[in-house]
């Protein structure tokens, strides 16, 4: 599968590490819906191929939506992509948040860090279906408050009923919303427990705890999901790099149920 | 208006308290609210309290000379605050502020220690709830300190 170019509209910086590159179809390319969750292989081109969540609104499909933590000589030079320069794209790929599934269900999103780009669609997703559902709360973490993410659109979210509630690890003096880690936040969303759907993204660890935390406040396991990250690289299940026991990450997931994944990822050989 | 009772029995902390239990920790109790910016206590001060949140939110700091004071922690609607009231010396080691408008149930420790010593069934109560969350706090604290965010390569 060979990568279509992209052209690079915005490059919109979110935090110091963290850019948003928005993308229309150049060339051959043509516009691709996908769901809330899937990802795309970005090659930056020159540098290297990594794969990349959606970050946008899987309803407006005309333009792709990213956002890149630079974290090595890929991600870094994807960051560093300005308007107009072209940047290859292979996708979607992988398995998707079945968020339109959860109609009549409270929705909770739980992401850490640049776990809240692959859950923005499913924000995105709720906005456009607001009646369908319930009580909607996003618990987000972060290290910092300067580390948080898309916190320019928070209000109007909270103006369309969804509670967002924020904490951070370490914070200054002004800062008045939460400290501390993510899994405490449960505790302060508005939601039924048993007619709950999780949607969980960022670090393993995090996901690990949080979705311990929901299981013991009633929230079932079986409607609970996680987004995994492992080293993809062709991202149809062929080269094995993403496998984790029995699961190829890029094919089967990268969503999950949290049963799927709750014995596979304590294990210290994967 | 509510009653104090009534008020304990709807704060999470206490809510399964068979009532004899809580109308002998309601004589300790007593409502107060604090502006956001006061503080509800202070290091190395006397700890005489502890403090269920009823509304309003709460910032755990610790100060240093010279600098910022670091927050550490907050703690919300339906969190209880305060154990140094249980230990000797019985002094606190954090300073806690308000951030928002805050109401509570403050807790006179040196009362209730009295009642716990004279029905232990009842401080053993009293002492186990305290471990719970002090179990949480101990878990929350790890998980704070090995940087869950911090990068992985890629």
């Amino acid at each position: 599968m060979l990568p279509e170019a992209w052209i690079v509209r915005e490059n919109l910086r979110e935090t110091e590490d963290v850019v948003t590159l928005v993308l229309e179809p150049g060339g051959s390319a043509a516009p691709t819906a996908f769901a809330p969750g899937q990802f795309n292989m970005l090659y930056a081109f020159g540098a290297g191929e990594v794969p990349i969540s959606m970050s946008g609104d899987p309803g407006d499909p005309t333009k792709l939506v990213h956002t890149i933590r630079d974290v090595g000589p890929v991600t870094a030079a994807l960051c560093r992509l300005q308007p107009g320069e072209l940047v290859g794209v292979r996708g979607p790929f992988g398995s998707h948040w079945p968020v339109a599934d959860q109609q009549g269900r409270d929705i909770v999103i739980a992401a850490g860090g640049i776990g809240l780009a692959p859950l923005r669609p499913v924000v995105h997703h709720v906005l456009r279906h607001r009646g369908d559902y319930d009580d909607v709360v996003l618990l987000y973490g972060a290290r910092r408050p300067s580390e948080l993410l898309f916190t320019g659109e928070f209000e109007s979210w909270r103006q369309s009923d969804i509670q967002v509630v924020v904490t951070v690890d370490h914070a200054p003096a002004d800062w008045t919303e939460h400290v501390g880690v993510v899994t405490t936040l449960i505790r302060h969303g508005k939601f039924e427990t048993e007619q709950a759907s999780a949607f969980l993204c960022g670090p393993e660890v995090m996901m690990r705890f949080t979705a311990a935390e929901l299981e013991s406040k009633g929230v079932s396991p079986d409607k609970t999901w996680i987004s995994m990250e492992r080293n993809m690289k062709c991202a149809v299940g062929f080269c094995g790099h993403c496998q984790l026991g029995t699961e190829f990450i890029c094919m089967d997931g990268p969503v999950f149920t949290w049963p799927r994944m709750r014995n596979l990822i304590t294990v210290r050989e994967l | 208006m509510k009653g104090l009772k009534e008020v304990i029995s709807e704060h999470a902390f206490f809510a399964d308290l068979p009532d004899g239990d809580r109308a002998i920790i309601a004589g300790c109790a007593q409502m107060a609210s604090y502006k956001a910016g006061e503080f509800l206590f202070q290091s190395g001060r006397e700890a005489e309290h502890f403090f269920l949140l009823r509304h309003g939110k709460i910032a755990l700091e610790l100060q240093a000379p010279g600098q910022e004071p670091y927050r550490f922690e907050t703690v919300g609607e339906g969190e209880v605050i305060g154990w140094s009231w249980l230990f000797e010396p019985h002094k606190w080691q954090f300073d806690a502020r308000a951030i928002d408008d805050t109401s509570v149930v403050k807790f006179d420790g040196k009362c209730l220690r009295g009642k716990c010593d004279n029905d232990p069934r009842l401080g053993y109560d009293i002492m186990k709830r305290f471990a719970r969350v002090l179990v949480q706090r101990y878990a929350d604290t790890r998980l704070q300190l090995i940087d869950v965010y911090g990068k992985q390569g890629g």
